[in-house]
């Protein structure tokens, strides 16, 4: 970690630890939106790490905003942090101006454009979008009538908007465009084409994850060594430091794969990997969330206790922008319609 | 709770050629090689290939130049090592010493060990084998029993190590022996040797593996005589040595690479049979592959920055040795083909192999309940 990195993290840690209280994330299960998290998060310019100078953000790297989005990931910051850091990114390097507030990803195949120039507009429905009740815009890839890819970003105010939630009660609602009018489009960023807004959407999940897996972690070993049966504390079980290594190691590996993934995007040099730290993630949150909740017991399946704000979100997480299962199998198809000798220096390529 | 460090390590633009040539060299040097000795790829033995890879300067690549080494980079050394495991080649002669005997010399060995000992190894001539486990000293390794006896100009030992690898074809044992009998320290008392093979009262006989192969031995020693200078490090000072070279021999790809050569034979099966629904199965295993070699590069970095990854390496060990383990299972449930030790086609064959040897990847080099024993220890939980 460089001297930047290192106040990154204590700046954002301060900052989550500050304003993401249980409370909060109850009241947001409630339906309130975290205006205070929020305005902390954009006032620090936090919303605009991977934004140019140029553009008016930090001008930092993947690899630093990957450092925010894994703590969001860890607090469970109840907003569309990660949504908003590639939106705004995607934006600024297709040369486009970055609106304050938050900008959620409308990531799907079912939207269309028409018109051309300045005066597009946008039809079609998406489903599942992040947070878009409290988000100002939205950004979306879609084919012009040329079907050249458009970054567009479009304005949610008054779009048809049925709220849903995923079963961590995060917003992801369900919308419908007719004739919305693009607020600003420019030609998808060429270095990334190829890269759908679902890739850019496993990315941010797969860091989240990779928090949360650290905060399951911290709060199983902690509740280990508190509670006491048998007269000593569970975690001088046997069992139980086996269980709760296991989850290390799943952790570890996570949170690897999906620091590989954002430093690849930083390079340019991206291919495999942010599938690979999906399907990395979505292992890793299967085996650790049921070990999570054996070590805590019966308290651990109340919603008194925090446990679930972790769990729950890496049961949501994992089968959002492509399930580990979907992801691998792009991965299999690959690997499969090559000879078996390509396979070596298809993993030893970078 | 302490946190595990990996940081991402990418390996430098140079090795690229390195690779190249390795890749070219193995071509050529593995084109008759049988695919069910390349199966075993660091269990194979071969003093011929060994002298080869010597002759090209692949063993000792970062060890001083004064003692036959190399001196270039552990990232240079990462590459030699992932392109011989995932071809198969038959390293295991070297492959002890250059992994954890050589650094082990170079780190607690006198001048004079080093100038004795390390230079026939990089020239692939002269082979080391580990001797830590015994009888009654498996997991427990302060358990050992192996006694040298302080005498005139030297050691007397007598005991028996036990599941030696390669000692019926080594010609130096690294042993751990009990110098000091202290029931209140059992961790104390211990001291690591060299010890030469050929030493009169040493008796080794090898032990037939359930593959059917002789690949580990039991050593006996009688009044063998072992001289001071033969000594490594501190006298008592052996259970700290052997803790640090178990993060050399803990941190390497061969800890997931094992069955690397089953699942490009699973993949020649899989298209063969033209069966479909085995894409999730073979990309869940690329991603698990992918990431623990970043995991493991990440180690290797460490090792290179003169860091202690001990924890860390036990972390990729566990995985890697989950991963590999897996693969025969994985590849019964995806192909369905018999295994079988003659005829039959590469994959079956290679299956074979791997479905017979794949029960000791947990446990060699530290069992998987003792390496999560060290990772639960350093989440601080004993
Ligand atoms: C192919 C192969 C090559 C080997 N080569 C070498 C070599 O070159 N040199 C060398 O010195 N040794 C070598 N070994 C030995 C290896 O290091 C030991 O097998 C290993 O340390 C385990 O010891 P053990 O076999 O006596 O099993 P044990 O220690 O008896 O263990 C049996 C089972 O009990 C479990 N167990 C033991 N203690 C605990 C505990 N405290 N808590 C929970 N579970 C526990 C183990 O995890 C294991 O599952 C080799 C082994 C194999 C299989």
């Amino acid at each position: 970690m460089n001297e930047f990195q290192t106040i990154l993290t204590e700046t954002i840690q301060r900052l989550l630890s500050d304003h993401v209280s249980r409370d909060l994330i109850i009241a947001s299960e409630q339906g309130e939106w975290a205006q205070g998290l929020w305005d902390a998060l954009e006032e620090n310019g936090l919303t605009k790490v991977l934004v140019s100078e140029a553009g008016g953000g930090v001008g930092a790297q993947w690899s630093d905003a990957a450092l925010l989005i894994k703590a969001a990931g860890e607090h469970g910051a109840p907003v569309p942090f990660g949504e908003t850091i590639v939106a705004a990114w995607l934006l600024d390097q297709a040369g486009l101006p970055v609106p304050e507030g938050a900008i959620t990803l409308l990531e799907g195949n079912r939207l269309s454009l028409t018109g051309e120039g300045d005066s597009l507009t946008l039809d079609g429905q998406v489903d599942g979008v992040p947070w878009a009740r409290f988000s100002k815009h939205g950004v979306a890839v879609v084919p012009d009538a040329d079907g050249k890819m458009q970054l567009c970003c479009i304005s949610l105010e008054g779009v048809d908007l049925t709220p849903a939630m995923n079963i961590a009660r995060e917003g992801r609602d369900n919308l419908t465009f007719s004739g919305v009018p693009v607020v600003a489009s420019a030609d998808y960023n060429p270095a990334t084409v190829g890269f759908t807004l679902r890739h850019w959407g496993a990315l941010i999940r797969s860091l989240q994850m990779g928090g949360a897996l650290n905060r399951l972690l911290a709060q199983s070993v902690a509740y280990a060594n508190e509670r006491t049966q048998f007269g000593k504390p569970i975690g001088k079980f046997q069992a139980i430091q086996q269980q709760l290594s296991v989850l290390a190691t799943q952790a570890a590996a996570a949170g690897v794969a999906a620091n590989y993934a954002a430093q690849a995007v930083e390079k340019g040099n991206v291919s495999h990997e942010i599938a690979v730290a999906k399907v990395r993630a979505d292992e890793a949150a299967n085996i650790a969330t049921s070990i999570a909740h054996q070590v805590h017991g019966a308290i651990g399946f109340t919603y008194e206790h925090t446990l679930h704000f972790a769990t729950r979100r890496l049961w949501s997480w994992r089968a959002e922008y492509g399930a580990g299962c979907e992801w691998a199998a792009e991965l299999g198809t690959q690997v499969l319609q090559n000879k078996p000798e390509a396979l070596w220096p298809l993993v030893t390529q970078k | 709770m302490q946190s595990f460090r990996f940081d991402l390590c990418e390996l430098p633009k140079e090795t690229e050629s390195l690779r190249q040539e390795v890749r070219a060299f193995l071509a050529e040097e593995l084109k008759d090689v049988p695919l069910t000795t390349r199966a075993q790829t660091w269990m194979s033995f071969d003093g011929e290939f060994s002298k080869k890879v010597g002759a090209k300067g692949w063993i000792g690549l970062t060890w001083p130049k004064k003692y036959g080494g190399h001196e270039r980079t552990a990232f240079d050394r990462y590459v030699v090592l992932e392109e011989m495991l995932a071809a198969g080649a038959p390293v295991g002669a070297h492959w002890i010493a250059d992994r954890q005997s050589g650094p082990l010399l170079l780190k607690f060995g006198t001048e004079e060990q080093r100038q004795t000992f390390l230079e026939p190894v990089t020239k692939g001539e002269s082979y080391f084998c580990i001797g830590m486990s015994e009888p009654d000293s498996g997991s427990d390794l302060a358990a050992t029993r192996t006694r040298a006896v302080k005498t005139d100009g030297g050691w007397i030992v007598n005991g028996t190590k036990l599941w030696t690898s390669g000692a019926q074809h080594a010609h130096v044992m690294i042993a751990l022996f009990r110098t000091e009998l202290n029931p209140d320290n059992r961790h104390g008392g211990l001291t690591q040797f060299l010890v030469d093979l050929k030493t009169p009262g040493i008796n080794i006989r090898p032990i037939t593996d359930l593959y059917g192969s002789q690949h580990f031995n039991e050593v006996v020693f009688e009044d063998v005589f072992v001289p001071d200078n033969r000594l490594v490090g501190t006298e008592g000072g052996g259970w700290a040595q052997v803790t640090a070279e178990l993060s050399y021999e803990r941190s390497g790809p061969e800890r997931y690479l094992s069955s690397y050569l089953l699942l490009v034979e699973l993949i020649r099966e899989l298209q063969a049979q033209n069966k479909p629904g085995a894409e999730e199965e073979i990309g869940r295993l690329f991603a698990h592959m992918i990431t623990l070699r970043q995991m493991s590069l990440s180690v290797a970095g460490m090792l290179e920055a003169g860091e202690n990854p001990t924890l860390e390496a036990s972390v990729v060990k566990d995985l890697g040795a989950v991963f590999e383990q897996d693969m025969p299972v994985i590849a019964h449930k995806l192909a369905g083909t018999p295994p079988s030790l003659s005829g039959g086609s590469d994959y079956q064959q290679v299956l074979g192999v791997l479905t017979q040897i794949a029960p000791s990847f947990s446990l060699r080099g530290g069992t998987k309940e003792i390496l999560r024993g060290i990772i639960a220890r350093g989440l601080g939980l004993r």
